[in-house]
């Protein structure tokens, strides 16, 4: 499997990107809107060019700015996947699939369940049919690179759920290395297996998710990753609660209803941190563990806990005395879990 | 009463209008018997002047399309400094008299003009001759044209000329499948539109060309020419003119009405998609 690298900085309107990383694997990279996220596909495809730096796929040289190589787009092995999708309103699904290569179409068609819209209208299609023919499209060109601009946000919260599990397995099917480009922290930590985060043109942090709520970079990281992401298999219990059993061995109360491998969501500002499990509390979820790691952010304190990181004041963290090493006990409800399912 | 009075006068202003836009146009096919009106088509003076028209219109409107498309695609695509200023220049002969368009041919192009010792030398002759009227056609017309290609290339969504690179298209594939088809009603609309200037100038074409019958006097000219000796020719000629103006008018509504029930069309799906 060839390494996507890509080291370059980009003159924008108002601030400078400046951006380095480098997969066989997929990238998601998050950040507020403005920070430049979609440049980094436009310089990656040959769409906009960097005024210095290297973008290289394997062997394959797309941009030095030192040796003056500048591919165009259409000499580079990449599939690009656009956030209103840019279907050619003009062809038909079959000719917009066709477009980039029209060797093995009726197979594109098939695999992304678009055969039956073959002779349709893009303009007619639902947001989810037209995301299909979009990556139908850049994938039957058979690229070295997947490249995809938001590639949820122009759907409905109901199709949305479908489509993210559709593209978890995409993604691991066709193995490419890929870049996706989102705003919102969950979809990344659900598609990607680093996730960067992009903040004014500058990458703050590329880690694996998990990594990143644990040990933010900066404050900003920090409140933008926010969440626990916790691995499990879900089991739905006859009470309307769905039962998770984590990989590290606890068992996880949730009020989603899933089935199967989940990733289970946990605010840290949803969870209790004491020293010992109070009988009159509510929740239901109770995690005890080592203090693995007590980080100030600001006014406030994150302790990981086992598995998990949760989120006090600073006085909180003095009066329990938390501290490396020790033991204590986090406590959240049901009610402050979320379950995204996963894909294996 | 007094609402039923205003409806009534409103009614009535409205119909002295149409009487007055429609009056001249009837008029011209009223004033002698429709059998007097075929027999003047054979008329040379009218068969010849039509002749040069259609010449003359066929090789301005080429040669508008074949420089005028590069050049608005060049105006829609690329942001350069003085792309502004380039616009207002393109436009110019728009709001240019006729008769200083005429002038301004003669004294560039004429046997005196700026280049016309060079144009000598080299065996060119383009003062009084077909050559002429067709640059005078060509001079006037292609604002009309050049001003809705740089609008209908403006609007085919970049995106989707980002899409077709990235999918291995190169910059003619891109222009020949995805912008071409997306601006072509656009495209055809300011065709029309210069197609029908062309057709009825005159005064560029008086000044710079003449008006030689079978050699530089079109349509308009010949009208203006045959207005003092034979009237009935020159109200034949204007029929002719209405109709053939008319059946463009007529064609342009059509292309304009294309984009909302054919699937060539960018509208709703390329607003959807650049917003």
């Amino acid at each position: 499997m060839a390494e996507l690298a890509a080291h370059f900085t980009l003159a924008l309107r108002t601030f400078e990107l400046e951006l380095g990383l480098r997969t066989a694997r997929t990238v998601a990279l998050v950040g507020p809107s403005g920070a430049g996220k979609s440049s980094v596909l436009r310089a990656v495809a040959g769409l906009a060019r960097p005024h210095a730096g290297r973008v290289a796929l394997g062997e394959d040289v797309w941009f030095d700015a030192d040796r003056g190589v500048f591919l165009s787009p259409d000499r580079r092995s990449v599939g690009l996947v656009f956030q209103e999708y840019a279907l050619f309103p003009h062809m038909t699904v079959r000719r917009n699939v066709a477009y980039g290569g029209a060797a093995r179409v009726d197979e594109y068609l098939e695999r992304f369940r678009i055969s039956h819209l073959a002779d349709a209208d893009p303009g007619r299609l639902s947001g989810g049919e037209r995301q299909r023919v979009a990556l139908a499209r850049a994938l039957a060109r058979d690229p070295g690179v997947l490249l995809l601009d938001e590639p949820l946000s122009s759907l409905d919260t109901h199709t949305k759920a479908a489509v993210r599990v559709e593209l978890q397995e995409l993604l691991h099917e066709f193995a490419l290395p890929t870049i996706l480009v989102t705003h919102d922290y969950d979809d990344a930590a659900a598609l990607a297996d680093e996730v960067g985060v992009v903040v004014d043109g500058k990458l703050r942090q590329l880690a694996a998710p998990h990594e990143l709520v644990a040990n933010p970079a900066d404050t900003f990281v920090a409140s933008f990753t926010g969440a626990n992401l916790l691995h499990g298999v879900a089991e739905p219990q006859s009470d309307e609660l769905t039962l998770v059993r984590l990989e590290s061995g606890e068992r996880i109360y949730s009020t989603d209803r899933a089935s199967g491998d989940v990733g289970v969501v946990v605010y840290p500002w949803e969870i209790t941190v004491g020293r010992d499990h109070r009988a009159d509390d509510s929740a239901l979820n109770v995690v005890r563990g080592d203090v693995r790691s007590v980080v100030h952010v600001g006014s406030r304190v994150r302790v990981r806990i086992g598995p998990i990181t949760a989120e006090v004041t600073a006085a909180s963290a003095d009066r329990l005395d938390l501290a490396r090493g020790g033991r204590a006990v986090a406590t959240f409800k049901a009610t402050g879990t979320r379950l995204l399912p996963l894909a294996r | 009463m007094r609402r039923a009075l205003t409806a009534v006068a409103v009614f009535a202003t409205a119909a002295l209008a149409f009487a007055f836009l429609l009056l001249p146009i009837v008029a011209l096919f009223t004033h002698q018997s429709l059998g007097a009106l075929v027999h003047q088509l054979s008329n040379p003076v009218v068969t010849d002047a039509l002749v040069v028209s259609a010449k003359t219109s066929a090789v301005a409107q080429a040669a508008i399309l074949l420089f005028g498309t590069p050049t608005a695609y060049l105006i829609a695509r690329r942001r350069f400094p003085g792309r502004a200023l380039a616009i207002t220049l393109v436009e110019l002969p728009l709001v240019l008299p006729p008769a200083v368009a005429g002038v301004g041919l003669l004294v560039a192009f004429g046997r005196v003009g700026l280049l016309g010792s060079t144009f000598g030398a080299l065996g060119i002759d383009v003062a009084f001759n077909q050559a002429a009227v067709v640059l005078a056609v060509a001079f006037v017309a292609s604002p009309l044209y050049v001003r809705q290609a740089i609008a209908s290339f403006e609007a085919v969504d970049a995106n989707l000329v980002a899409a077709s690179r990235t999918l291995g298209a190169g910059p003619e594939r891109t222009f020949f499948r995805v912008v071409l088809p997306l601006a072509r009603s656009g495209l055809a609309a300011g065709a029309a539109l210069s197609l029908a200037r062309g057709l009825g100038e005159f005064g560029a074409t008086i000044m710079f060309a003449g008006s030689f019958q079978g050699v530089t006097q079109t349509l308009p000219l010949a009208i203006y020419a045959e207005f003092d000796s034979n009237f009935d020719v020159a109200v034949t000629i204007s029929a002719l003119l209405v109709i053939v103006t008319a059946a463009i008018l007529l064609s342009l509504k059509l292309t304009a009405l294309w984009p909302s029930s054919q699937r060539t069309s960018p509208s709703l799906f390329a607003r959807l998609s650049s917003s």
